[in-house]
């Protein structure tokens, strides 16, 4: 942790809209609104799968950038919100599917008369969206406190988080449990009632993820420059310290993480529908670890650089898995040792490098 | 005609044409199956078409052996409440077997996991009547599975026609099986006295089921099924113990093997190494390589490659972990966080080297013949012998870490570094030196390590993902700085996970495993045996 806390703070407290800030906000805005509908359908779904990956790069930071905890298990609050907002999809196909029956197409397979007790009340969008961020928002909260009530912390931490989802993964394999097995929710056909498939529905669905993205950023400015932010951040520096000074950090240390899940929760409910399916392999520990080397890449502690990491792995990504798949695996793993290696501070810090060094000369 | 039902495969689909040609015209008045039979089997609700079919398996014949290959085979259509039998492009009606054209309007049956599963139990029944005794024997063990009281007429056939003494005994035992939940309580009786003279795990199962109050009332017969149930208990109890508790030392034996590489990587070095898991594989595909060189230039000792493959493999895999650590783990001692995220991407370029060398898929291990086979100890117990050596092994390995590293100036040297690393280097020791050959040491074991797990599992590009999750927890159990409590925790994870692998099933198991293990490091965060003192909260 010792190298966290070599990066520079800024003391000076910057409003929330600074003027880079702000322009960066209209320049998106832009973006989303003027570029986005003339873009061709490939990239509209990939520009709204990227950003939904970069909140969840986002939520990443606020807990390891900005507190000093490592998840290995965001992967799983992603896909508790996709999977909350699948069941709700699911639903929204009514007796359009195979079997022509109520229950989804997995469900009448199974030779299942009922709805399991978890998706009661599934049907309405309002009660699925509760669910896309309380279902991860209540998991963390409690496996967070068991786990930061006996100080666990560091590489213990990570790797109890990794067990975790990969626990979940094993049961939502599981035909019984019902959520879909390994196949999990597809097939969708509606949101809202209105048909998903269609063009406009793919632009909108981009818009709204932008939007919620750029909000969370909003968000995760004001707690990082607020008080609480300061203490999360002295934690990361020096938790006995914090402790000493008369600080209960469990608290700020567990609202952080329930907050960062719910966040992970919403940006898998986005990347669902765009998508068009979710299966437990958005939970094996693999998935988990990309999320951490999205932040690392763009850079930890800063909010610009977990999105700017998460757009340049996956830019990266689908560019590799098209031209050379072969060699994908090759690149990201070169990815995790070069940045730990030689880029702690990730693409905002060589920028940053680079700048000064300008500035000198 | 019984030729038809010998054949397997694309001979018996051949042989089925051929005798539906010759015979569809000359012979109208063998095809029982009535088209309302048809209809019903095919047709409408799933429970009407299940009662349908046990109805027809009453009288089979030729034609339903059919219909309920081709339904299997998803072969069939249905048009105006007709079904047709689509194979190779050409249609035949399935109640007169002769071809027609399919009409136009024909839709796909889909059958769902119900009716698929008594179909597949069906087609064993039908196979009882087969003239290949191995046929017969699969079929009957097929329907153990599935015994129900309305295929009765067709057992007593088969039972009737069995020559074979040993088939006719598990006729005779299946029927009991079925018997059992009779109409009629003297039948349900004698059945219940018959099954109890059985040892096997599968009839006391059965048993258990009548015993619930929703499937028997009688209180005799209950009674009787109790005293049936200890009966068949005493003969299994002490084999279901020892076979619980051996093959939860051979998880445990391989828990240890993989997590000892880890007690000295993570527990005396401190390093998170998760490529550990991919050491591990590449000693798998050193066993597979050297396995190749044998059969290729030593076919007459080709029993003993595994002893070569041996050091080989750690050899190979301690190499490669030394490299890891000159180029990569050095610059990162101290900082856990970024050493996982970097051995994390060791791991996915080692997993995508050897996918490219070797190919994606699965590569076949052959065990040695003095590694096949078991030893049989009781009527439920086996003992496969590779399971046994790597118990053994395990063990073997374990004796000669702890040499290593209490008794010789290597491991005295080790354990300096890992106390004290300045005091240690102003006492002249080459700490850089000692770390690299402490990592090679652990990853040559996890090379062990894998060259034992190819004698048991499969071995692809995957096999280390498997394992690694396990083995930290081995780890954070069992607590760093030690090897004791690497074994304790090895060992004693291997025989709970499959001891609730025995109440709950494989997967459940595990996450109350990880569940058990998440709230054990609640009450000791620094695992079984936890170093006291200063040095506990550095």
């Amino acid at each position: 942790m010792s190298s966290i806390s070599a990066i520079a703070i800024p003391i000076q407290r910057t409003s929330l809209f600074s003027n880079g800030v702000r322009r960066g906000l209209v320049a998106s805005l832009v973006l989303l609104f003027a570029v986005v509908p003339f873009l061709p359908d490939f990239y509209v779904t990939l520009l709204g799968k990227i950003m939904c990956f970069a909140i969840c790069a986002l939520a990443m930071d606020l807990i390891w950038g900005y507190t000093g905890i490592l998840s290995l298990g965001h992967g799983l609050f992603f896909a508790l919100g996709g999977y909350a907002m699948g069941m709700y999809l699911m639903r929204q196909i009514g007796r359009d599917g195979v079997y022509k029956q109520d229950l989804p197409d997995f469900m009448v397979f199974l030779d299942w008369k009922e709805l399991p007790w978890q998706w009661t009340g599934s049907e309405h969008f309002f009660w699925a969206m509760i669910l896309v961020v309380a279902a991860p928002g209540l998991l963390a909260f409690v496996f967070g406190y068991f786990a930061f009530r006996s100080r666990i912390k560091g590489v213990y931490f990570s790797i109890i988080t990794q067990a975790m989802t990969f626990a979940a993964m094993l049961l939502f394999f599981r035909n019984e449990t019902g959520f879909g097995g390994n196949n999990g929710f597809t097939d969708f056909k509606r949101i809202l009632d209105i048909p998903i498939a269609t063009p406009s529905m793919r632009i909108a669905l981009c818009v709204i993820t932008g939007l919620v993205l750029i909000g969370f950023y909003l968000i995760a400015r004001y707690i990082v420059q607020s008080k609480y932010g300061r203490v999360l951040q002295a934690i990361r520096d020096a938790e006995s310290r914090v402790l000493f000074t008369g600080y209960n950090t469990l608290w700020y240390k567990l609202s952080i993480w329930t907050i960062s899940a719910m966040m992970c929760g919403v940006a898998g409910a986005l990347y669902v529908p765009q998508v068009g399916i979710i299966n437990p392999g958005e939970m094996s520990p693999a998935a988990s670890i990309e999320i951490a080397i999205w932040a690392a890449v763009g850079g930890r502690a800063t909010l610009i650089g977990p999105i700017l990491g998460a757009f340049f792995v996956n830019g990266a990504k689908s560019w590799f898995t098209v031209a050379f798949p072969e060699f994908w695996l090759y690149f990201l793993g070169a990815l995790f040792i070069a940045v730990t290696l030689f880029l702690p501070q990730g693409i905002v810090g060589l920028i940053r490098k680079l700048a000064n060094k300008r500035g000198q000369s | 005609m019984p030729v038809s039902l010998s054949c397997t495969g694309i001979a018996r689909l051949l042989s089925n044409i051929l005798v539906i040609i010759l015979f569809s015209v000359i012979a109208q008045y063998n095809w029982a199956l009535s088209a309302d039979a048809v209809k019903a089997i095919t047709t409408g609700e799933n429970d009407d078409r299940i009662a349908a079919l046990t109805k027809a398996m009453t009288s089979p014949d030729e034609s339903l052996t059919r219909l309920i290959d081709a339904l299997l085979d998803d072969a069939v259509k249905i048009a105006d409440g007709r079904a047709f039998i689509v194979r190779d492009g050409k249609a035949i009606d399935a109640v007169s077997g002769i071809e027609v054209p399919l009409p136009s309007n024909a839709e796909d049956i889909i059958n769902n996991n119900r009716v698929r599963g008594e179909l597949d139990a069906a087609k064993a029944a039908l196979s009882l009547l087969s003239t290949d005794r191995n046929v017969r024997a699969k079929a009957i063990i097929e329907l153990k599975d599935a015994a129900d009281e309305a295929r009765l007429p067709l057992i007593d056939r088969a039972i009737a026609k069995e020559s074979d003494a040993e088939l006719k005994a598990k006729l005779q035992q299946l029927r009991a099986a079925m018997l059992v939940a009779s109409t009629d309580k003297s039948k349900r009786l004698d059945a219940i006295a018959a099954l109890a003279s059985s040892g096997e795990p599968s009839v006391k199962s059965l048993l258990q089921e009548r015993l619930q109050p929703s499937a028997e009332s009688d209180p005799e017969v209950r009674a009787a099924l109790v005293g049936a149930i200890k009966t068949i208990d005493g003969k299994l109890v002490w084999g279901e113990r020892l076979g619980v508790i051996f093959s939860g030392a051979s998880l445990g034996s391989i828990l240890l093997l993989v997590a000892l590489g880890l007690a000295i990587t993570y527990g005396l070095m401190g390093v998170i190494n998760m490529a550990h898991g991919e050491l591990m594989m590449i000693g798998a595909y050193t066993t597979y390589f050297v396995q190749n060189l044998f059969r290729q230039y030593l076919p007459d000792a080709f029993d003993f490659y595994i002893l070569a493959a041996i050091p080989v493999a750690f050899a190979v895999a301690a190499l490669v972990g030394a490299a890891l650590e000159r180029t990569v783990i050095r610059w990162l001692y101290g900082r856990p966080l970024e050493t996982l995220l970097a051995t994390w991407g060791i791991s996915l370029m080692l997993i995508q080297l050897v996918r490219s060398t070797f190919g994606a898929q699965n590569v076949p291990v052959e065990n040695p013949s003095w590694l096949s086979g078991g030893v049989a100890v009781m009527a439920n117990l086996t003992l496969p012998y590779n399971r046994i050596a790597i118990i053994g092994f395990a063990f073997f390995v374990l004796l000669l870490v702890y040499l290593l590293i209490n008794k010789t100036r290597l491991g005295l040297f080790v354990r300096g570094v890992t106390q004290n690393r300045t005091m240690a280097s102003c006492m002249g020791v080459n700490t850089a030196r000692i770390d690299t050959y402490a990592f090679a040491l652990g990853a040559g074991i996890a090379g062990l390590a894998g060259c034992a797990l190819s004698q048991v599992g499969n071995v692809g590009p995957d096999l280390g993902q498997s394992y690694i999750v396990d083995s930290f927890m081995v780890v954070v159990l069992g607590g760093v700085g030690q090897l004791a409590g690497t074994v304790y925790a090895a060992l004693g994870l291997g025989v709970l996970n499959k001891f609730l692998e025995g109440w709950t099933g494989a997967v459940l198991a595990k996450i109350f495993v990880l569940v058990f293990i998440v709230i054990f490091i609640q009450r000791r965060p620094q695992g079984i045996f936890a170093l006291k003192g200063r040095s506990a909260e550095a």
